[in-house]
């Protein structure tokens, strides 16, 4: 069945312009994407109707925004499949869910001589924090390598763990290969030895139905401005037997049950990790992003994003010196690339002069531009409101622009 | 000429361009012509961080007057930075200190300066003026 893109590219007004006098085509969906009205109306709605800062008040608004605060958990934990609204933490995003993490989880099981790992392919978000984590507590960070055509080297996995391991930390889908990683199976060897595994999930949630309890993860990190959501939220799931046992990552209002100077107790979960007001503004909008995601036919609607991955990967392939990187069997709608002799930022900056909107530079992965020895790469990234029409202008783009060089 | 004359001059050149694409071709063009670095130049100690594109910065001074030499990576940025030492390497830290490069803005890449921009143009620009301060300070002293 094809879905009907042009009814959904009405949800997106933005879509519907002129760049440099050329219709926009936006590729750069991997950085963030578009916000349909359902979810900006929603937002302006709560703003003009009902804002007041919650769990603070008996007053009419603040109960009001309260329950819509609290309603929005509840979406995101339906959204996931978690076991209780109490394991869902709002956060500013994966980088923030993922630095929870590393410093409460650091603070609580890690010790001297003890090992992390994570992958070679990591976003830095993915990488920084627990090297901070590691230099903090003593620790080691180790690096689960992958091969040349972007897949993760599972076959050393099982050598990469050892009785000192502590956490794994790997992404769900690679923002610059596009891999869609095996981490059920991540998961399942990582368990056989008792170590729990942090998943990235900030290009995983864009693309797929997520069910943490069937994956098993300990820890589950996205942002609500890549699944067409607000940005400055996200979430973070975490299984309460570990969020239990970490101490707060911040201190300050709203995480604390009683406060003298002696002594501070702290509140349940999940108010102990959510310290200040939270932005329950975009929290909202979070959710109402992902009730617009859930109003969609999803697989139908994932058939076509993998459609145009496919088309868009095959029209690539045939302008000459191109090369992608990344070519694993499994994988989303990012596309990164080089053309020969012609410099990324060359491309990017010809591309916006055409109205094609595309990510160029090191997409926060040092470490992937090392493994294959590049400064930059182009990244071209997909969401289900792209057409194939768009990828054949892409497509032509580039063959213009290659005759300028 | 004067570093405005070299600007109108350059104004001009790309005046004849209608279509975008062939003012970027010629930019592409005048990087391509341009003399490289000399590699004993191209070092960490002169390379200006752009976020993307990457710029080396090397200056003398002599008689005066301080000589530019500089390099991108990428081919647009270095069709520009080629541009900016037309008009500014050659020239005493005076002439350098009282001038804008105007003409970015008047050929219509004025985008290319702007400090969202991380292709490093703005801050060699920033860096050659720096130098004109410096080597100013130390004219003025002897
Ligand atoms: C794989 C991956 N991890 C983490 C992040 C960080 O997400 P955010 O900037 O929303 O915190 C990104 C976003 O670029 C990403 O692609």
């Amino acid at each position: 069945m094809t879905p009907d893109i042009s009814k959904i590219r009405r949800d997106f007004p933005i879509l519907d312009q002129k760049v440099n006098g050329k219709p926009l085509i936006y590729f750069d969906n991997a950085a963030t994407s578009q916000r349909p009205t359902q979810v900006i109306e929603r937002v302006d709605e709560f703003s003009l109707r009902t804002n007041a800062n919650i769990h603070r008040a008996t007053h009419y608004l603040a109960n009001k925004t309260t329950e819509a605060f609290e309603e929005s958990r509840e979406t995101v934990r339906q959204f996931i499949n978690a076991a209780e609204a109490a394991e869902v933490i709002f956060t500013h995003g994966t980088t923030e869910s993922i630095n929870l993490v590393a410093f409460s989880f650091g603070e609580a099981f890690v010790k001297a001589g003890d090992e992390i790992i994570v992958t070679e392919m990591e976003h830095h978000a993915n990488i920084v924090p627990w090297q901070m984590m590691c230099e903090r507590r003593g620790a080691i960070l180790k690096v689960l390598p992958f091969n040349d055509n972007g897949e993760l080297q599972i076959e050393l996995l099982d050598n990469l763990i050892t009785d000192k391991t502590r956490i794994l930390a790997v992404a769900h889908v690679s923002n610059t290969l596009g891999t869609i990683n095996p981490i059920r199976e991540i998961i399942l060897k990582a368990h056989l030895k008792n170590v729990p595994v942090l998943i990235d999930g900030a290009q995983g949630a864009p693309h797929f139905k997520i069910d943490v309890q069937a994956l098993g993860c300990d820890f589950y990190a996205f942002s609500g401005h890549k699944i067409y959501g607000p940005t400055g939220i996200g979430a973070l799931y975490g299984k309460r037997k570990w969020l239990d046992k970490m101490p707060p990552f911040m201190g300050g209002g709203e995480m604390i049950d009683s406060v003298t100077f002696a002594k501070t107790t702290y509140n349940k979960l999940p108010y102990k990790f959510e310290a200040g007001t939270p932005n329950y503004v975009g929290a909202i909008g979070f959710a109402a992003a992902i009730k617009y995601i859930q109003s969609q036919d999803n697989q139908t609607l994932a058939a076509y994003e993998h459609d145009l991955l496919t088309v868009a990967t095959e029209k690539l392939k045939q302008i000459e010196g191109l090369r992608i990187y990344g070519e694993a069997t499994l994988k989303a709608g990012v596309i990164c690339f080089n053309i020969e002799g012609i410099h990324p930022f060359d491309l990017g900056t010809l591309l916006d002069q055409m109205g094609i909107a595309v990510r160029t530079g090191r997409m926060c992965a040092d470490p992937v531009m090392d493994h294959y020895g590049v400064e930059n790469m182009v990244r071209a990234s997909f969401a289900f409101y792209n057409t194939f029409d768009e990828i054949e202008a892409f497509y032509k783009a580039l063959i213009r622009l290659k005759t300028m060089f | 000429m004067t570093i405005d004359e070299i600007q109108q001059e350059i104004v001009e050149e790309f005046s004849g361009f209608e279509d975008w694409m062939d003012k970027y071709a010629y930019l592409i063009e005048i990087g391509n012509e341009m003399a490289p670095i000399d590699a004993k130049y191209k070092i960490e100690s002169n390379l200006i961080r752009g976020c993307q594109s990457r710029v080396w910065l090397h200056q003398e001074f002599t008689d005066g007057r301080i000589i530019f030499e500089a390099e991108s990576d990428a081919l647009i940025v270095k069709g520009l930075v080629a541009l900016l030492l037309r008009i500014y390497s050659g020239r005493t830290p005076h002439e350098i200190l009282s001038s804008e490069p105007r003409f970015i803005d008047e050929i219509g890449l004025r985008q290319h300066l702007s400090p969202t921009r991380s292709n490093g143009l703005l801050a060699m620009v920033k860096q050659m003026k720096l130098y004109a301060l410096a080597y100013e300070k130390i004219s003025s002293k002897k």
